[in-house]
């Protein structure tokens, strides 16, 4: 398990946008009567994503008062689930994956590629604001190894020339193609599909 | 080899429409309130019959699972929660149904769910397949809007919702209890069993949990009768399985394959071979990480089944074959795999949440040989200290692939130890 504590430069406040909080109703409403704190992961998810890409202690408070849940148990969500950041994090995060289907297929490289070419560390915030990045578990995309998952969007079958593409599109304020790098589908073999060979629209 | 025929996913690469439309085309939705009609009794006896074992990893009887629902309704609401946290590491079979083939899970959902009684059913997805919760969510509003899904449910009269989850990166919550508990709106921890959860569940009622394939595969079965399911692969391992083929490959894939297939075959026609020839192949681990390795020799003749995998003391677990060529460091590899245990680790048992970091600690070590030979008796001997004596199968996760590494490769150990206490005492003699 990891140890993970709220950051301590904290906002004063939170509050979700209307149509967040209209969002918020709704998934609530996923849930039977009572049981609302089964929406604690979707709430603060949406936080995050409202407040940049991290999660604070206001908004810790703010979705505990939402759901009837003391903040303590709120607090344990944010904490034990690690895709809730605790502190700001840059436009970019790049969780590049390490586990070892991704390490055969040469994931040192590319996190050689990522360090060398944002010069911080993880966790820290480049100095445009652009980038962070952290190892991480294992993503599931082990057949287009390795990967890297950017905010929302996996990129797959990656080397090190590929990372650095990849970042340079990003810097530049372009969005990339999302999925393989090698031109892939999505999982099929690279050499051409041996199975599923008709039927396409 | 299978047939195209013969395979149930046939959008797995997502060439074809993932959409309703194409859904229909493949077959899905064709008359699935025939099916329900049916009744629950031929449903469970069906998928029963078709010998279906969970595709999550532990591989029990699908249709028993389902059979342990209570018949009567006690008051209680009974729900079906579907397992889509997939995180095993080599494993990405899952996310190909979600985001190419989402109606085969939806439609899945209402047979299952029907067949034990529930009106609900939750999609509990892993946080990082954010595309992929999406595109199933557009499948669920898809299936609402033509009336599959809702208050009359393909018009059976039957009333059922599928609502989909997500989680925030815990592989924890791919144990069935952590992910109720998760789902519940609490840290991912497993409860004790008893009770199970087909009688204390979700908020305490009756609930069934599967894995994504084992229910998408469902109607499929039902449609073209369990026979059909069985004349594949050997008694007691019937059926087509998706296979995630990763590491030295050629051409790492996912493809759905018929069980009992050959390892050698599976890898040979799918993946483009070992990469640098089968003479390169050192070791596989063949059903993701949580199962032990196995060396080359056993490689050559093994068949990809539960009793198979099991009889060499390893396992199916998800069908994830992780293949390493002769270049590989398997001490290093085995340890990242420790690294991953404790981290992933829910800190509830002392031996799992302790031991995962120590065994993790003597791995790296091993790693550079800086370790006494009689500290890999002593891995050994920790590891079976975990093994067995922590609330749910994390801890056995954590220890199989440590017990695999020395079982099969402990000269491989001595050695890079005995090579290291060399390279030190002759710095020493230097100075």
């Amino acid at each position: 398990m990891s140890v993970r504590r709220l950051c301590a430069d904290q906002p004063a406040s939170f509050a979700f946008t209307p149509e967040n909080l209209d969002w918020c109703a709704k998934e609530i409403k996923k849930y039977p009567d009572g049981r609302q704190a089964s929406a604690v992961i979707a709430l603060l998810w949406r936080g995050q994503e409202q407040n940049g890409g991290w999660v604070s202690e206001p908004m810790i408070r703010a979705v505990g008062d939402m759901l009837a849940m003391p903040y303590i148990r709120v607090l344990e969500i944010a904490t034990f689930y690690t895709m809730f950041n605790l502190a700001p994090r840059g436009k970019y995060l790049l969780q590049v994956c390490k586990t070892t289907p991704c390490w055969l297929r040469g994931s040192d490289e590319v996190t050689a590629a990522v360090k060398s070419r944002l010069g911080v560390d993880q966790g820290q915030v480049t100095q445009d604001g652009l980038f962070s990045w952290m190892e991480v578990e294992c993503l599931g995309g082990c057949c287009n190894a390795p990967v890297i998952q950017v905010n929302d969007d996996f990129y797959e079958d990656l080397d090190a020339a590929k990372t650095g593409s990849l970042l340079d599109q990003l810097a530049r304020g372009e969005q990339p193609k999302i999925g393989s790098q090698t031109g892939r589908r999505s999982s099929e073999p690279a050499s051409g599909r041996s199975t599923l060979m008709g039927g396409d629209r | 080899m299978l047939q195209d025929k013969d395979r149930i996913f046939t959008n797995l690469y997502g060439f074809d429409d993932w959409g309703l439309d194409g859904a229909r085309r493949r077959g899905d939705w064709d008359n699935t309130k025939a099916l329900l009609e049916k009744g629950r009794d031929w449903i469970v006896d069906e998928v029963k019959a078709s010998g279906l074992r969970g595709r999550g990893g532990a591989g029990f009887s699908t249709g028993l699972k389902w059979s342990f629902m209570p018949k009567v309704n006690d008051g209680r609401p009974h729900y079906l929660v579907v397992n889509a946290d997939e995180s095993e590491p080599g494993t990405c079979k899952d996310r190909e149904i979600l985001r190419n083939d989402p109606h085969k899970l939806v439609e899945g959902c209402l047979i299952a769910g029907f067949a034990m009684g529930a009106h609900a059913a939750y999609i509990y997805v892993r946080g990082e397949f954010i595309f992929e919760r999406k595109r199933l969510q557009a499948a669920v509003d898809q299936a609402y809007a033509a009336g599959l899904l809702g208050d009359n449910a393909c018009g059976s009269g039957w009333k059922f919702d599928v609502y989909v989850h997500h989680g925030a990166g815990a592989y924890i919550c791919g144990e069935e209890t952590a992910l109720l508990e998760s789902l519940e709106g609490k840290k991912g921890q497993p409860r004790l069993k008893p009770p199970f959860p087909a009688n204390m569940g979700l908020y305490g009622c009756p609930t069934t949990v599967n894995n994504v394939e084992s229910i998408a595969v469902a109607p499929t079965i039902l449609r073209r009768g369990a026979s059909w399911f069985m004349g594949f692969g050997r008694p007691n391992n019937s059926g087509t399985k998706i296979y995630c083929i990763s590491g030295h490959v050629n051409t790492p894939c996912n493809v759905e394959e018929s069980m009992s297939i050959p390892l050698r075959e599976l890898i040979e026609k799918h993946a483009g071979g070992v990469r640098g020839g089968w003479d390169n192949l050192l070791a596989v681990i063949p059903g993701g990480a949580s199962v032990p390795m196995i060396p080359k020799s056993i490689c050559d003749t093994v068949l990809m089944d539960f009793d198979a995998l099991k009889e060499v003391r390893s396992g199916l677990g998800t069908a994830a074959v992780i293949v390493m060529d002769k270049s590989t460091d398997l001490i290093r590899a085995i340890a990242r795999l420790s690294a991953f245990y404790k981290h992933e680790s829910c800190g509830q048992c002392t031996p799992c949440r302790e031991g995962t970091g120590w065994m993790w600690r003597v791995m790296e070590r091993l790693v550079t040989g800086d370790a006494e030979v009689s500290e890999i008796d002593m891995l050994l001997d920790v590891s079976t200290r975990i093994e067995g004596h922590t609330i749910c199968a994390l801890g056995d996760a954590a220890a199989w692939p440590v017990q695999g590494l020395i079982r099969h490769f402990r000269p491989v150990l001595e050695e890079r130890i005995l090579n290291h206490r060399v390279k030190r005492t002759g710095k020493i003699a230097a100075e």
